[in-house]
């Protein structure tokens, strides 16, 4: 599916974003729109800054915020708590999601979708309904029910608890998707199954970014733009053969050039 | 004699006529307390926990005939599964009570009656478990023997329904005290479930003063539970000694919610070979409240297994003090013992003092203890909020899974529902966290 006409503001806007962790500067003016319809992959090198920019956008507090801004729909991201930011419309998923022995899946899907409606001024879902789409999304993902019972990811596999975030993902469906690295760690099976989650969520009206280090899952969900991140900015924006050509040449090129400073503001490079 | 320490020896109804070796009960329990006075911190075992808020007060003895509504009281209880007594301010009170015959022999009812109609019965085991010496609170709660719950199970027989034992605390309007009794006699092979239960009407400072003593032949089991829900004015004191013979199992579990000290002390002394102890505990403290676990286990011969774990949540101000003692004697060969404690911080100033000690005078014994004191965990709140749920309910469900574990160890459905809720009550957004489970 190609890009539609633009609607008149992009879902996200970013703009010259800077964050430290500590003393160290993550984020060094990174700027980025994502457009409805679209999905978008930002890849980089480890160390980039990819997951802290993901993380950021979601309202974890490891790393600071000291510049820049990041607007969802035009509402300012940055002054809104996680879970505001959840209910307008964002969802992180998570590298390394946390297992909580003691909350159950099921509960806990229920109780944030309830959240997320209820802050919208929708009905909330009562379990019978609830159990309907978690049990067609289930399917989406090819996820054993019995899974659900379980605690919060307790004792899943690294490719079942990113199946399971891909889940969530589906039942919540966010306005704009981030998803951090969902690829890593995942064999092709289940590399199929989050591809096919992530498309099953393109519209017209939504968004995604993939961040990752491999080009291995664009094969499965083709971006409409990819992005590459070095030393805490987008140093080049293309097209998919943007992600073949980097697979190519490796990142060693992109850290070189950034250390001679080859990217500067003005000097991005859009193909 | 401290006007506080008198004021206790008081008593509300005229001494009862007591068989000899129960009025010999009071006389050394009066001697052993009007020696020791209440506990104070230069004691090794309450170096942490300090009566000084009650030495501001005086207490009148709790009027066992207060007028208690049984509609309120059902409402705070939930409804009664099986059999349940209740006393007030530590006497049977028949007309709040559900009395039920019991299958196999059994009995349970009140202690005076079987002082009265069965001595024979209790002489054997009243007093033989919490040593009065030394010990002010237990001796204080003999001083004034009067009356209590006294569970019979003979040799063989069976109780599928929990026994319920109900304290309520009656303090009017001014700080009042009773002291609680449980005799739990379980004959070899007998199987049963024993609830004790503490509430308090009224708005003066209560003191519930209790001790219960369960004695379990041969491959008894037992499963003992006591949940306090008292309000944060009240002083709640409870001393728990189990003897356990060859291959009894015995399980005590305790539930602390109320109080601003609450200090319990648990005794399972494995007598026979092969024994099985449990010891379990979650407490919840928040202001200036204090809880305080005490327990020892005393591995006396080859081949006991013990656990023990004591899970703490809390906030505010509040303090808990954990001490667990596990002692295995010369001889007690092949022994596994193991002790846990962790605690939740909700608040920067919150304490804890946590002393695992173990005492171990055997060889080829597998002894190990464990503790934690930790607080939410960033990443996992991040994660739940990042979703959608508020903080407050994010923190919560938290909260509530920590405490899970202890609240999924009470085997009586009914009872674990309402511990469940207990819980949750005390938590932001508590009903819907519930449905977490």
């Amino acid at each position: 599916m190609s890009p539609k006409e633009p609607e008149s503001q992009p879902i996200l806007r970013v703009e010259g974003l800077r964050a430290r962790i500590g003393e160290r500067e993550i984020l060094r003016g990174l700027t980025l729109s994502v457009n409805p319809g679209e999905v978008h992959a930002i890849m980089g090198p480890n160390g980039s800054g990819k997951s802290t920019f993901a993380g950021v956008l979601a309202g974890r507090e490891t790393a600071e915020v000291t510049g820049g801004s990041a607007a969802l729909d035009g509402r300012d991201l940055l002054a809104m708590a996680p879970e505001e930011r959840a209910n307008a419309g964002l969802f992180l998923g998570f590298q390394y999601p946390v297992e909580i022995p003691g909350v159950g899946n099921l509960y806990f899907l229920r109780a944030a979708l309830n959240a997320q409606r209820k802050s919208r001024g929708e009905e909330e879902l009562d379990a019978v309904d609830f159990l309907d789409l978690a049990r067609e999304k289930m399917r989406l993902v090819e996820m054993d029910p019995a899974f659900m019972n379980r605690g919060l990811n307790e004792g899943f596999s690294g490719g079942e608890k990113k199946r399971n975030e891909v889940l969530q993902m589906a039942v919540l469906e966010p306005r704009l998707a981030i998803l951090d690295e969902i690829d890593s760690g995942l064999d092709i099976d289940a590399l199929r199954v989050v591809a096919k989650g992530v498309e099953a969520l393109r519209h017209p009206k939504r968004s995604t970014i993939l961040v990752t280090h491999y080009q291995r899952l664009l094969e499965h969900v083709v971006p409409d733009v990819v992005h590459v991140m070095a030393a805490g900015r987008i140093v080049l924006s293309g097209g998919r053969e943007l992600a073949l050509e980097l697979e190519k040449k490796g990142y060693a090129w992109i850290d070189e050039e950034a250390k001679r400073g080859a990217f500067a503001e003005a000097a991005q490079v859009s193909p | 004699m401290t006007p506080t320490e008198a004021s206790l020896l008081a008593e509300a109804l005229p001494a009862p006529e007591l068989p000899g070796f129960a009025a010999h009960l009071r006389r050394t329990g009066r001697e052993a307390y009007g020696a020791a006075g209440l506990p104070r911190t230069d004691l090794e075992e309450w170096r942490f926990t300090s009566l000084a808020p009650l030495a501001s007060q005086v207490f009148a003895p709790g009027e066992p005939h207060a007028r208690v509504d049984l509609s309120a009281l059902d409402r705070q209880l939930g409804p009664a599964a099986g059999p349940r007594l209740v006393f007030v301010n530590g006497r049977l009170r028949a007309d709040l009570s559900r009395e039920a015959a019991l299958p196999g022999g059994a009995s349970a009812g009140s202690l005076a009656r079987a002082l009265a109609e069965r001595p024979a019965l209790v002489e054997p085991h009243l007093g033989r478990l919490a040593k009065v010496e030394g010990r002010a609170l237990a001796a204080l709660n003999a001083a004034l023997l009067a009356d209590g719950a006294f569970v019979h199970l003979p040799a063989g027989s069976a109780v599928a329904q929990p026994i319920e034992i109900v304290f309520v605390a009656v303090a009017g309007l001014e700080p009042s005290a009773s002291h609680p009794r449980v005799l739990v006699v379980g004959g070899p092979r007998s199987e049963a479930t024993v609830v004790e239960r503490y509430v308090a009407l009224g708005t003066a400072p209560a003191l519930s003063n209790a001790v219960t003593e369960v004695r379990l032949g041969e491959g008894a089991r037992l499963d003992h539970y006591q949940v306090q829900d008292l309000p944060p004015s009240a002083f709640y004191f409870a001393s728990v000694a189990a003897e356990q013979g060859p291959g009894s199992r015995f399980q005590t579990h305790s539930t602390a919610l109320g109080a601003a000290i609450a200090r319990s002390d648990v005794q399972a002394r494995l007598a026979g070979e092969e024994a099985e102890a449990r010891l379990c505990g979650l407490y919840m403290t928040d202001g200036k409240r204090l809880v305080d676990n005490h327990s020892l286990v005393e591995h006396a011969t080859p081949r006991g297994t013990s656990r023990e774990v004591f899970k703490g949540i809390l906030d505010g101000e509040s303090r808990a003090v954990f001490g667990g003692r596990v002692r295995v004697l010369e001889g007690a060969m092949k022994t596994d013992a193991h002790q846990l404690n962790s605690n939740l911080l909700l608040s920067r100033d919150a304490t804890v003092d946590t002393m695992p000690q173990l005492e171990i005078y055997a060889d080829d014994v597998k002894c190990g203890h464990g503790g934690t004191v930790g607080q939410l965990d960033a990443d996992s709140l991040f994660y739940l909020r990042s979703r959608g749920l508020p903080l407050a309910r994010a923190r919560s469900l938290l909260i509530y899974a920590f405490a899970r574990e202890m609240v999924d160890l009470v085997r009586p459905a009914a009872l674990r529902e309402q511990v469940g809720a207990l819980v949750a009550a005390r938590l932001p957004d508590g009903a819907l966290v519930r449905e977490a489970a």
